[in-house]
């Protein structure tokens, strides 16, 4: 393959095949041939396929770039840079044993990653991890050679493995020694998954199950059964298989195997830790944005990023970088076109944030048609006195003021001078033209509007509200941290009546002012509600420390919610300005009162068409509110401490809409919980923020931005209102074609966020992103980016619930996963047996993401879990970005028995399956952290991290660890707080020892396996999406 | 038997009474025929420093129809130790406690002298005394500032034990809670909306359940108060700080507009929360206004400043557009305060109108005061809100509250109506008559609020036919019965029965008009006039005034038929026309030149103040004064000018002074100290102003 050389085109293929796949035991060396090994650079690595490297060639010549994986039942010759699985594992059994043998033997050296079936206890279908690395990036892989045939070895670095859950039989042997290799096998790196945590398990483990116990992980037997039966009674998926039970190997499988036997190796399937892994370490240099078209490293990855003229990744992130030129393409692919903006995202501390750029009193320079904001592809000509527009083409005049010369290529020689002219992203000052009334705003105001209702005043969080904001006080958010900010602040407290409090400073006394019509809110003060800190401090302090005492008795359980946000909303108009409303509540509103609330807790619901009613809010009023805070520039973040129904669904739509945050702290305890909301708290009130801001999203002619989500407010097709917009917050927005793109400009798009900032400033943060455009499927393929397609796929399919059956939403995205896959493994991947399942490089993992979403508690809710919950985690995902909806549906789970300064374990996959007994372990969601402790570990270990030598006595209702005065003590809670760091809202920490109760609870977030509500476990789920693409394909 | 004149003064002196006839026609023909109907002018608490309070309770007639009070007018059986009522006749047992009666040995009832005589009621709870405050705080600082020290000042004034309230208002209304430690807490209302009792209990966590919940264990000790009305001595320093502190209202006014001025809605609550906190419980509600309500209901203009406040050529025009409306609702709250006793005074201090034509019901139905001045700044303003709080010889306050006054009369005679600052309670009873004159229907009123001033127009018919001679010596009795709850919280019952002789018209005219009372009649014809003009229009009542004086004069004068010289009218009626002239001229009935609320104020003084202010007001006295002697009265005629003397004319509402050619500030000095002596005798209103 010619191209290789150019390109380390690395595909995996996965080919389940039974001959072959036998075959490709030993092929690892044909494979081999198939692509020169050593000679050809990363190029694809087969897993199986012996074979026919003609097949291949085709690939490789088209797709070379795009890594894939294909999983071939037969065996095909497995495509450059693919993974093949051998669909085998269903249809395969049978031909599996004697494929089997080779592999065992297979074993050493070849690198092939090959999955093959393993015997009889082995799962069946082996995937082997093939994944090249993505195209762009080929350059980056020195290691060429180790590409073929050192996959295994690659991916394997066997240090990383912990747990060695059988791989591949391939590594087994061979592996070991070229767990050095890792770096070279780049290129496999992403598709070996299996690899790296196969490890241990030297000579073909699968193949032999006694060699599996060996696995350290402990569970071999688990595994061997497990598949056997999965197999048979395979929960969802299960009935439907055995219909067809041979997908890919029909033919082939000649072999009736015993039934138990027809297992995919889960080892041999993608591996989202391989993955990231992989990712990890080619990502050595800075990221720089100035090629068009070049997909980020992962989210999980840590990298720096150069802004040379498009917008980070931290702030934009596409599904797909290479956009089809057409709509037809487009639509044949299936594949979302979609970026997620995060338009305040905070940028780690060796990068600069946006440039503030003064435009000076005409406000920034703009084309006259489309209003795009200059930016770097405003391409200026007629020597400077004249731009055109990179969106619309539209020539506009260039100023007096901002003229300036052109040098010999074109360009302005103030070029770099000027961050508008070769940035990504950047700010502009903001005119009073842009500002509401045609007046400079305000500065913007925080109001606390706290619940001292007897169910608050009880559970202690009136108290520590209170105790709290007197600190808080001091840390609201500011631009320059050498001044104070200049953010107001107000205080209500409510029952079902409000109280309102004038604190100003002139009074020797707070005031409180009790407003019972609730009917009808108003405010019932203006001057003295909301007031500078530094020159009230008193008073708000004499306040804060009298406000828990006044309600210390009261027996007043009802509230009113609508009128609390009405009452904030006053106020803020009132005072003409924009702001943050907090609101800490407990429970249904069910005083009489406008918003009032009933209960409609309803779980017969579940799983009928009126399912969706219970994400949709009971009254309309709340939406209507929503409006006029969006408005006034009010944005809510409602802090929720409830003890039974509340109704999060209907009290989160004005969060949601205004661009705030929902928290909730169920059967809050102040013991135990403080520490979270307390943490969250802060954060919120501390975080940078912007107000009352409009985003508007400009693309070049060919595409136009079609769907938003998000937390925000739409009052036209286009202007994505936010009454309050925060580091947090990201909105993913969708692409459609409305014409043709042409390959030579690519797809441009800027998002411009008009805001006021916590300063009070006026501005506007421009974030520009180019990508390029294709013509050819394959190259789509090749630079997609999964992490953001599933997180498109995830706030689709929540937004669907509201709509349709939770049911149809799970099928459409079952369907349009299947057609992404299908369309490709149609146009882009090497012909090769139906049989085979073969998944583009870039999405190899998005059948594992996808079944993750899928089986999410709003899809697929286990009967413990309330409707407020899913209602707060579809509201949660909304404006949830890349990083977070990531390691949300695929936690990460650390291994904690080995700990090393300066660099973290290398995390295993989501399943029962990894876990030894001897172990402890981290996993962390986003929302949660559990420390899974494991039966048998050593006394050592517990000694180390509780201080505690017996498993017995450790005391599972902690949420903090002791600190002890040992290396590795020290170490995990580093670990711990990092992560806390890493994320928006404080993890509390669970200590979940093994066959506990709250194992449950624990297992609910291993991913890959089965869950308890009926959720497939990866395994079968690869299989039911081979399935559906097959039947897409025939 | 003394004069007339002398027999009316003593009768005044001992009863508050003053009738316009004397001796009464003994025929309803022959009375309708004496165009001034026998009428009363009554002053129920009439100051009596010799009054002994009796502290047992009145004996009553047993007559359900009748529950007449024992009087000395009765005749009594010792012997029998039976008394025979004087209005129904019917023949009583005296109760046990009055076993040991008889000739020598009398109750004081009995005893002619106490013709007026109070008793305390024993039984029954020691009632508080309830003042809200209800501030306006749209004001000049200069206003507000003063305002405030007024209201300050008054607390002193209260006895210790007096419950007190505030609510303060501008653009919304706020109730507040008294005695907070630490924090003080307000309930605040929107000014636009109006809300009732129970709404209002409810928001204000006034309901019996949730108000125990509310104050949880201390709920049961202090039925009386609750935290918006406590006693003076437990919140006085509290009371005082948080009037201290308040501001003028902070909502911006912008150029143009009028502040936004919730009156009615302030009014509304503060009558609400005394509904449902103290009904039936003597209580003033004290309003302090800045100007005009400009929003919610009761409003009585916009808010614009370029449309002025209705003027009486408006009202005429029907282009008052919120007039209608705020009356309605004023009169509701009129009606509301008046079924449970409360009183509402206005005290109006703003250079423009303030709606006082709107709001004149809550005081005239409730006894309350309607002070106007331009200004709290005035010492007219001061003084007179000082002056509310004046106390007798005993040291308690001369106010009354919740009283009800029922009228007895004996056969031949029924009540027609009362004029003055009350409300019927529409009860009917054999004394009743058919023919309503003023508020009718019913022989018994409620006066929430009354000093000893207080007077009412009382109005009777003779309904004896002309062909039942009343037989020789008869007498026709009227008795009062004013029940009230005295400033000490006791409850009071004053009765006065007085009885006048029956004379037959056509045999004994002389001794009806000798028995004439001019001034009394006067103010009686002039009450029914402002009544009149109040409800119809304005020409009519002169009219109808001039016939009645024409109808008198054809009566009771002497004249040659064509021949105007030879008119003459006898001493006992001479200076009737005068009054009817200045009457007819006054600002009661002339509403040129005056502003409806002007208007709307004189007519609530004239209407409740006793017959020596009323003929002050109706015929102001022009007193001069000179080096020569003691002050004179002089005639009104520019005649009285004279350069050496200072003159002052007292027109009730103002004095106005004179200089003449004073020439040095000595004599200023010495004058002023002299008008001084005068204005602490005189009433309560008086705004010095000087040309």
């Amino acid at each position: 393959a010619p191209p290789h050389s150019s390109q380390p085109p690395v595909s995996t293929a996965y080919s389940a095949a039974p001959p072959p796949s036998y075959t490709q035991a030993p092929p690892p060396v044909s494979s081999a041939p198939t692509q020169p090994p050593p000679s050809g650079p990363a190029a694809s690595q087969q897993y199986y396929g012996s074979p026919p490297p003609p097949s291949q060639q085709p690939f490789n010549s088209s797709l070379p770039p795009t890594s894939q994986q294909q999983f071939t039942s037969s065996s095909v010759p497995p495509p450059p840079s693919q993974q093949t699985l051998p669909p085998s594992s269903y249809s395969g059994p049978q031909s599996f044993p004697p494929s089997q043998p080779p592999f065992s033997s297979a074993p050493p050296p070849t690198s092939q990653p090959a999955f093959a079936p393993g015997p009889p206890p082995t799962a069946p279908g082996s995937f082997p991890p093939r994944a090249p690395p993505p195209s762009s990036q080929p350059g980056s892989y020195p290691p060429p050679t180790s590409a073929p045939s050192c996959q295994y070895p690659g991916p394997l670095p066997p240090q990383q493995q912990p747990p060695p859950s059988q791989p591949f039989p391939y590594h087994s042997g061979p592996p070991p020694p070229r767990a050095q290799m890792p770096p070279t096998s780049m290129a496999q790196s992403n598709h070996l998954p299996p690899g790296p945590q196969g490890p241990p398990g030297p000579p073909g483990p699968l193949q032999q199950p006694p060699s599996q116990p060996g696995m350290q992980t402990g569970y071999p037997p688990q595994q061997n059964g497990a598949f056997g039966q999965v197999r048979g009674p395979q929960p969802g998926y299960a009935g439907p298989y055995p219909g067809q039970p041979n997908y890919g190997a029909p033919a082939p499988a000649p072999a009736p195997a015993p039934p138990a036997q027809k297992r995919l190796d889960p080892d041999a399937i993608p591996s989202p830790i391989q993955v990231i892994e992989d990712d990890k370490a080619k990502s050595t240099e800075p990221f720089t944005t100035g090629v068009r078209g070049q997909a980020p490293p992962l989210v999980t990855t840590n990298f720096q990023v150069k802004d040379q003229g498009n917008a980070s990744p931290r702030f934009v992130r596409c599904t797909a970088y290479n956009m089809p030129c057409t709509a037809d393409m487009a639509k044949q692919s299936q594949v979302p076109l979609a970026a997620v903006v995060k338009p305040l995202a905070t940028l780690p501390p060796d990068e600069t944030p946006p440039y503030l750029v003064d435009h000076g009193e005409g406000g920034p320079i703009r084309c006259n048609r489309c209003k795009a904001y200059m930016c770097p592809y405003m391409q200026f000509i007629e020597g400077g006195r004249r731009f055109q527009c990179g969106f619309c083409s539209c020539v506009t005049e260039v100023p007096p003021h901002y003229f300036q010369h052109l040098d010999h290529t074109g360009k302005r020689v103030d070029c770099y001078d000027r961050p508008e002219l070769s940035l990504g992203s950047y700010e502009f000052l903001a005119t009073v033209d842009y500002c509401k009334n045609n007046k400079l705003p305000q500065p913007p105001a925080f109001i606390f509007l706290i619940d001292v209702s007897y169910n608050a005043v009880k559970s202690g969080m009136v108290s520590i509200v209170c105790q709290e904001l007197k600190t808080l006080m001091d840390y609201l958010p500011r631009e320059n941290p050498e001044m104070d900010s200049i953010v107001r602040v107000g205080f209500v407290t409510y029952n079902k009546v409000l109280h309102f409090y004038n604190v100003k400073s002139s009074l020797a006394q707070p005031q409180m002012l009790v407003v019972s019509d609730v009917s009808d809110m108003f405010v019932p003060l203006l001057d003295g509600f909301l007031v500078n800190v530094n020159e009230s401090r008193l008073v708000i302090e004499s306040l804060l420390d009298q406000i828990p005492e006044m309600f210390a008795d009261t027996r007043e359980t009802e509230t009113v919610f609508g009128p609390v946000i009405q009452a904030g909303l006053e106020a803020l108009k009132a005072a003409d300005c924009a702001g943050k409303l907090f609101v800490f509540h407990t429970s249904l509103p069910i005083a009489e009162a406008p918003g009032k609330l009933k209960n409609r807790e309803d779980k017969k619901l579940i799983g009928t068409d009126k399912e969706k009613s219970l994400f949709q809010p009971q009254v309309g009023f709340y939406n209507t509110l929503a409006k006029e805070c969006v408005a006034q520039g009010c944005c809510v973040d409602l802090f929720l401490f409830p003890n039974q129904y509340v109704d999060v669904a209907t009290l989160g739509v004005v969060p949601v809409s205004t661009g705030g945050s929902v928290y909730k702290y169920t059967y809050f305890q102040a013991q135990s919980d403080q520490e979270r909301f307390l943490n969250d708290l802060r954060r919120d009130v501390q975080k940078p923020v912007g107000f009352d801001a409009v985003m508007r999203v400009r693309t070049s002619t060919g595409i136009r931005a079609t769907d938003f989500f998000g937390s925000f407010f739409m009052s036209n097709t286009t202007d994505v209102e936010l009454a309050g917009l925060d580091c947090d917050k990201a909105i993913t927005v969708e692409f459609k074609h409305d014409d043709k793109l042409s390959e030579e400009t690519g797809a441009l798009m800027q998002c411009a966020v008009l805001y006021t900032s916590c300063s009070g400033q006026r501005r506007l943060r421009i974030h520009n992103m180019a990508v390029n455009c294709c013509s050819q499927l394959a190259d789509l393929y090749r630079n997609c980016e999964t992490d953001t397609i599933i997180n498109f796929f995830s706030k689709y399919a929540f937004r669907g619930v509201l709509n349709n059956p939770t049911k149809a939403v799970r099928d459409t995205l079952v369907n349009q996963c299947a057609q992404i896959l299908a369309c490709y493994r149609k146009n882009c991947a090497s012909p090769s047996s139906a049989g085979q399942l073969i998944l583009p490089e870039c999405m190899k993992l998005l059948p594992v993401y996808l079944n993750c979403v899928l089986k999410s508690d709003v899809l697929l809710p286990g009967a413990d879990v309330s409707l407020d919950d899913r209602a707060y985690l579809r509201q949660l995902i909304s404006c949830m970005d890349v990083t977070e909806t990531h390691v949300f549906f695929y936690p990460r789970l650390l291994p904690l028995m080995k700990l090393e300064s300066g660099s973290l374990p290398v995390a295993v996959r989501d399943s029962e399956e990894r876990l030894s007994k001897g172990g402890v372990y981290l996993l962390e969601t986003g929302l949660h952290l559990f420390l899974w402790v494991g039966a048998s570990v050593q006394q050592e270990l517990l000694l180390n991290i509780f201080g505690t030598p017996s498993f017995g006595q450790i005391d599972s209702s902690m949420t903090s660890l002791p600190v002890l005065d040992n290396p590795f003590s020290q170490r995990l809670r580093e670990i711990i707080d990092s992560f806390r760091a890493q994320r928006s809202r404080y993890m509390k920490l669970m200590v979940v020892k093994q066959e506990d109760r709250a194992e449950l609870i624990f297992r609910h977030f291993l991913v890959e396996d089965k869950s308890v509500s009926g959720g497939a476990s990866y395994v079968d789920f690869l299989c039911h999406m081979h399935k559906e693409i097959r039947q897409l394909l025939s | 038997m003394a004069t007339f004149p002398e027999y009316i003064a003593q009768n005044e002196e001992r009863d508050g009474v003053r009738f316009s006839w004397n001796v009464w026609p003994s025929s309803r023909l022959e009375a309708t025929r004496m165009v001034v109907p026998v009428a009363a002018l009554f002053s129920p608490l009439r100051e009596r420093t010799d009054l002994p309070p009796i502290q047992y309770e009145p004996v009553l007639c047993s007559r359900a129809t009748c529950r007449a009070v024992l009087n000395p007018l009765c005749q009594v059986d010792y012997r029998a130790k039976l008394w025979a009522c004087n209005f129904c006749y019917q023949r009583n047992q005296f109760p046990p406690s009055y076993a040991g009666i008889s000739e020598v040995n009398q109750p004081a009832e009995l005893l002619p002298q106490f013709s007026t005589i109070e008793y305390v009621v024993q039984r029954g709870p020691q009632m508080p005394l309830v003042f809200l405050y209800v501030v306006d705080t749209c004001m000049e600082d200069e206003d507000l500032q003063a305002l405030k020290e007024s209201l300050q000042m008054s607390l002193s004034l209260l006895p210790p034990t007096a419950l007190v309230g505030l609510i303060t208002f501008g653009r919304m209304v706020q109730v507040h809670e008294l005695g907070c430690e630490g924090i003080s807490k307000s309930y605040v209302f929107r000014g636009t909306k109006d809300l009732n009792a129970k709404q209002l209990q409810e928001m204000l966590g006034l309901t019996k359940p949730a108000a125990a919940q509310g104050r949880g264990p201390q709920t049961a000790p202090q039925p009386l108060s609750n935290r918006f009305l406590q006693p003076v001595q437990k919140i006085d320093m509290n009371l005082t700080d948080l009037l201290g502190e308040l501001q003028r209202d902070p909502w911006p006014v912008t150029q143009g507009k009028r502040p936004l001025r919730s009156l009615g809605v302030a009014m509304s609550i503060a009558v609400g929360l005394l509904e449902c906190t103290f009904p039936n419980t003597g209580a003033r509600i004290m309003t302090f206004i800045g100007g005009p309500a400009t929003q919610g209901p009761g409003m009585v203009v916009g808010d614009e400043l370029k449309t002025p406040i209705r003027s009486w050529h408006d009202i005429e025009k029907d282009n008052a557009k919120f007039m209608k409306k705020a009356t309605k609702h004023y009169e509701s709250l009129a009606t509301r305060a008046s079924t449970n006793g409360h009183i509402i005074d206005i005290y109006a201090c703003a250079l423009d109108q303030t709606g006082l034509l709107e709001m004149k019901c809550c005081s005239n139905h409730t006894g309350g005061y309607m002070v106007m001045a331009d200004s709290f700044n005035t010492s007219l303003f001061k003084q007179t809100f000082q002056r509310v709080f004046t106390k007798d010889v005993q040291g308690s306050f001369k106010m009354a509250f919740a009283a009800t006054l029922e009228v007895k009369t004996s056969r031949e005679i029924k009540v027609s109506g009362a004029i003055g600052p009350c409300v019927s309670l529409s009860a009917k009873g054999p004394c009743v008559s058919e023919n309503e004159i003023g508020t009718g229907g019913t022989c018994q009123w409620k006066i929430c609020g009354l000093d000893p001033a207080t007077t009412l127009a009382l109005y009777f018919e003779v309904v004896n036919q002309h062909n039942a001679p009343i037989p020789q010596g008869g007498r026709g009795a009227i008795q009062f019965v004013t029940q009230y709850q005295h400033s000490s919280g006791q409850r009071r019952i004053r009765v006065t029965t007085t009885a006048r002789n029956w004379a037959d018209a056509q045999t004994q005219i002389q001794s009806i008009a000798a028995s004439f009372d001019q001034e009394a009649a006067a103010i009686l014809m002039a009450r029914l006039a402002v009544y009149r003009a109040e409800s119809e229009e304005g020409p009519d009542v002169l009219r109808w005034l001039d016939r009645q004086l024409i109808r008198l004069c054809q009566k009771f004068g002497d004249y040659h038929k064509d021949d105007p010289n030879s008119f003459r009218f006898s001493e006992t009626f001479s200076l009737y026309p005068q009054f009817m002239f200045h009457l007819r001229r006054s600002p009661f009935l002339q509403v040129f030149n005056n502003s409806p609320d002007e208007s709307s104020y004189y007519r609530h003084q004239f209407n409740r103040q006793d017959l020596t202010q009323a003929l002050i007001m109706i015929q102001p006295v022009l007193y001069a004064y000179s080096f020569n002697g003691p002050p004179e009265p002089v005639l009104l005629d520019s005649s009285s000018i004279l350069p050496d003397r200072i003159l002052l004319m007292d027109t009730f509402f103002q004095i106005l002074i004179y200089h003449g050619e004073v020439r040095n500030q000595a004599e200023l000095h010495l004058f002023t100290k002299q008008f001084h002596l005068k204005e602490n005798a005189s009433d309560l209103i008086y705004c010095l102003r000087c040309f």
